[in-house]
């Protein structure tokens, strides 16, 4: 197999130029005409700093679910997931039924209520509450450096695509997609961002459903793939587990156990249950039954999206069993624009075109509304500016805002190193979101976790999964086939390093006073903080137990046809 | 200088919700997704009626518009028909239990 490094950037292949016309701009510009519009109607909303930066904690749960669930569904995601499928095959469903389902249930009914109860308005606020301000300032800022890079990332994914199936030079598509998300969450703030997000979700649906179909319909069905592919690259590749076995080789590069422990638990949790862009959504939900409900909400969809995905990436594989090598001319992240420029004629093309740049913007959206909470809230109001009327911190959250947007246009150039823009998104995450996730799950339950551990949890969680992944991984001293591969380990490492850390700091320093930690830690209730039920929370299909088991279940039911 | 308590966190975030106007003010986003679908779907639809044989032979022989179209204005119907029949709830005046539910100090 190619060693990742050495492979060229992520450009798309300079033959996918799409025969776009008039109908398919129209319809484009219809959609920008909307974002716009949304920004400029969701204004009037915003008069407190916990509109601007929460919705005031006040939007129903569907809502939030579906804007928790495009979050994620960025077109990073979407490109990323397909070209996995291209590459790996069939492993990709891991990334959502192992990957997301549960760590999503976990967040909705057993961390949701700390979340939500405890009326921290971010992440690193819960941090600062239960542990001390050295953890809470280090949170904040890692999260806001990986907030303004993930929005570069997606912001030059944006750039080459566009360039490559539009034939915009990059700095239009930049200066345009920038200009478009710096409006609307300038004037909106979060609602803005989220009702946007919603829409999202219907249009990249409304173009990935006919892309999956004609290319089902073009290589003869799920049984003209399946054969297609077995006769190029065995059985395993359209299966879910075969060739994990500890000591089997897979293209994935990794077997059961990282993939179970390494994505499933570790980087899947991080990611879902601590990264701001996604938890802040459920924060802005009106009451806790509905900031439950919306990874709950979310996690249907998320079970039945990687159809979507990687139906598309097995077709193209099956069409181009080249792909991905020299003398094809494609890359793997080509897949989805190829279908396109092969399947699709003008109208569904132009859905399918909105629905792209749509998504690049939800996913740049995210992190743009998510980093200027985190900074405003967390890092200027706490520490450098502080007490100021509540006004001061709305205008401080719009001007944070287009530096914000400023500075992912400069990170935009450093996502040009990887070849699969997945994986440099993962590597991001187990160094970010891992020891975070470590802090929390120890935080809230074991009592006895310091003011301090969590600072130093952090800190060696971190550095562990950095010198796993650029010295022990990349310098070869342990072999791993694959960069996917290695940040399966490189969670693992960050997560082990963050507990030993942590454990072994509280045991050498006080505890916090124990009333210091109501609706903190499991097992404690907030003081006061108790609502009553909305009218028609009780129904049998807004449980969140209901809701989330069912999503549990569902999601292992789906395992069963790509097992056999 | 000092700690935040959550006492401090949970009072600020409370005033701040009372103050709040998003709930009152917001639009109904399911009138932005029923008009933009049913807009979305007539035009595709009408690029189905329209299609060429090289649209359609491009599309597998699938009329994809078409079909594609009718999805997209059937799904802004339904946004629109819920709408219509639960409408936006009127503005919730704060509940009088609502103001004196501020934990005791």
């Amino acid at each position: 197999m190619q060693t990742p490094t050495d492979l060229a950037p992520v450009h798309l292949a300079a033959g996918l130029r799409l025969p776009t016309n008039g109908l398919d701009y129209t319809i484009l510009g219809i959609y920008f005409a909307v974002v716009l519009g949304i920004g400029f109607a969701a204004r009037r909303s915003v008069k407190t700093s916990l509109d601007f930066f929460l919705s005031g904690r006040s939007l129903p749960a569907w809502i939030t679910g579906l804007a928790f669930i495009s979050a994620n569904l960025a077109a990073t995601e979407i490109l990323g997931m397909a070209a996995n499928s291209a590459q790996y095959g069939a492993y990709t469903v891991h990334w959502y039924w192992v990957g997301a389902i549960p760590a999503m249930v976990f967040l909705g009914l057993v961390m949701m209520p700390f979340y939500y109860g405890s009326k921290v308005r971010s992440v690193p606020e819960f941090l600062l509450l239960r542990f001390d301000r050295s953890a809470h300032l280090l949170s904040s800022i890692l999260f806001a450096f990986a907030a303004v890079l993930i929005a570069g990332v997606n912001l030059y994914a944006l750039a080459i695509v566009v360039q490559a199936l539009l034939g915009w030079p990059q700095w239009v598509a930049i200066v345009v997609a920038g200009f478009f998300v710096l409006a609307y969450i300038t004037l909106g703030g979060l609602s803005s961002a989220i009702y946007n997000e919603v829409l999202q979700f219907f249009v990249i649906l409304a173009a990935l459903i006919p892309i999956t179909v004609l290319g089902l319909k073009k290589v003869g069905g799920w049984g003209g793939l399946t054969d297609k592919l077995t006769a190029a690259h065995g059985h395993d590749f359209t299966t879910a587990w075969g060739g994990t076995g500890i000591g089997h080789t897979n293209p994935l590069g990794a077997n059961w156990l990282t993939i179970v422990l390494g994505l499933g638990f570790v980087l899947s949790f991080g990611y879902w249950t601590t990264n701001f862009a996604e938890v802040q959504r459920a924060l802005s939900a009106k009451n806790l039954s509905a900031a439950q409900r919306t990874p709950l909400i979310a996690a249907y969809p998320k079970i039945f999206i990687v159809f979507l995905v990687m139906i598309p990436g097995l077709v193209a594989a099956a069409l181009v069993p080249t792909i991905g090598h020299p003398g094809s001319g494609l890359q793997y992240n080509d897949a989805i624009p190829y279908l396109m420029q092969e399947l699709l004629p003008n109208g569904v093309l132009g859905i399918a075109v909105t629905g792209l740049l749509a998504a690049f913007m939800a996913g740049m959206a995210a992190n743009v509304s998510s980093f200027n909470t985190v900074f405003t809230n967390d890092v200027w109001a706490k520490y450098v500016v502080r007490n100021r009327e509540d006004a001061y911190y709305v205008r401080f959250g719009r001007l944070i805002t287009a530096i914000g947007v400023l500075a992912s246009i400069g990170t935009a150039f450093l996502a040009s190193s990887f070849s699969n823009i997945m994986s440099y998104l993962q590597t991001l995450f187990s160094f970010f979101n891992v020891p975070m996730f470590v802090a929390f799950i120890v935080g809230m339950f074991w009592k006895r976790a310091s003011a301090k551990s969590g600072f130093w949890g952090l800190l060696a969680g971190t550095t562990a999964a950095m010198v796993n992944y650029f010295v022990i991984y990349k310098h070869g001293i342990i072999h791993i086939p694959t960069d996917q591969g290695a940040n399966f380990v490189s969670a693992i490492a960050g997560f082990v390093a963050g507990a030993v850390v942590m454990v072994a700091v509280s045991l050498f320093t006080t505890p916090k006073p124990e009333e210091d930690l109501q609706g903190l830690v499991y097992g404690t209730r907030s003081p006061g903080t108790a609502e009553p039920a909305a009218v028609g929370d009780d129904a049998w299909y807004r449980k969140p137990a209901l809701l989330g088991w069912g999503a549990v279940v569902l999601a292992a039911a789906c395992y069963i046809p790509f097992s056999l | 200088m000092s700690e935040y308590s959550e006492r401090d966190i949970q009072r600020k975030v409370s005033e701040l919700e009372h103050e709040s106007t998003t709930a009152t003010r917001i639009f109904d986003l399911r009138r932005i997704i029923g008009g933009l679908f049913v807009i979305y779907g007539i035009i595709v639809m009408i690029a189905g009626f329209t299609a060429s044989d090289a649209a359609l032979r491009k599309a597998q022989g699938v009329n994809i518009n078409l079909w594609t179209g009718l999805g997209m204005l059937l799904l802004g119907l339904f946004f629109l028909v819920w709408l219509k029949l639960r409408p936006t709830a009127p503005p919730t005046v704060p509940l009088p239990d609502a103001v004196p539910d501020e934990k005791p100090e």
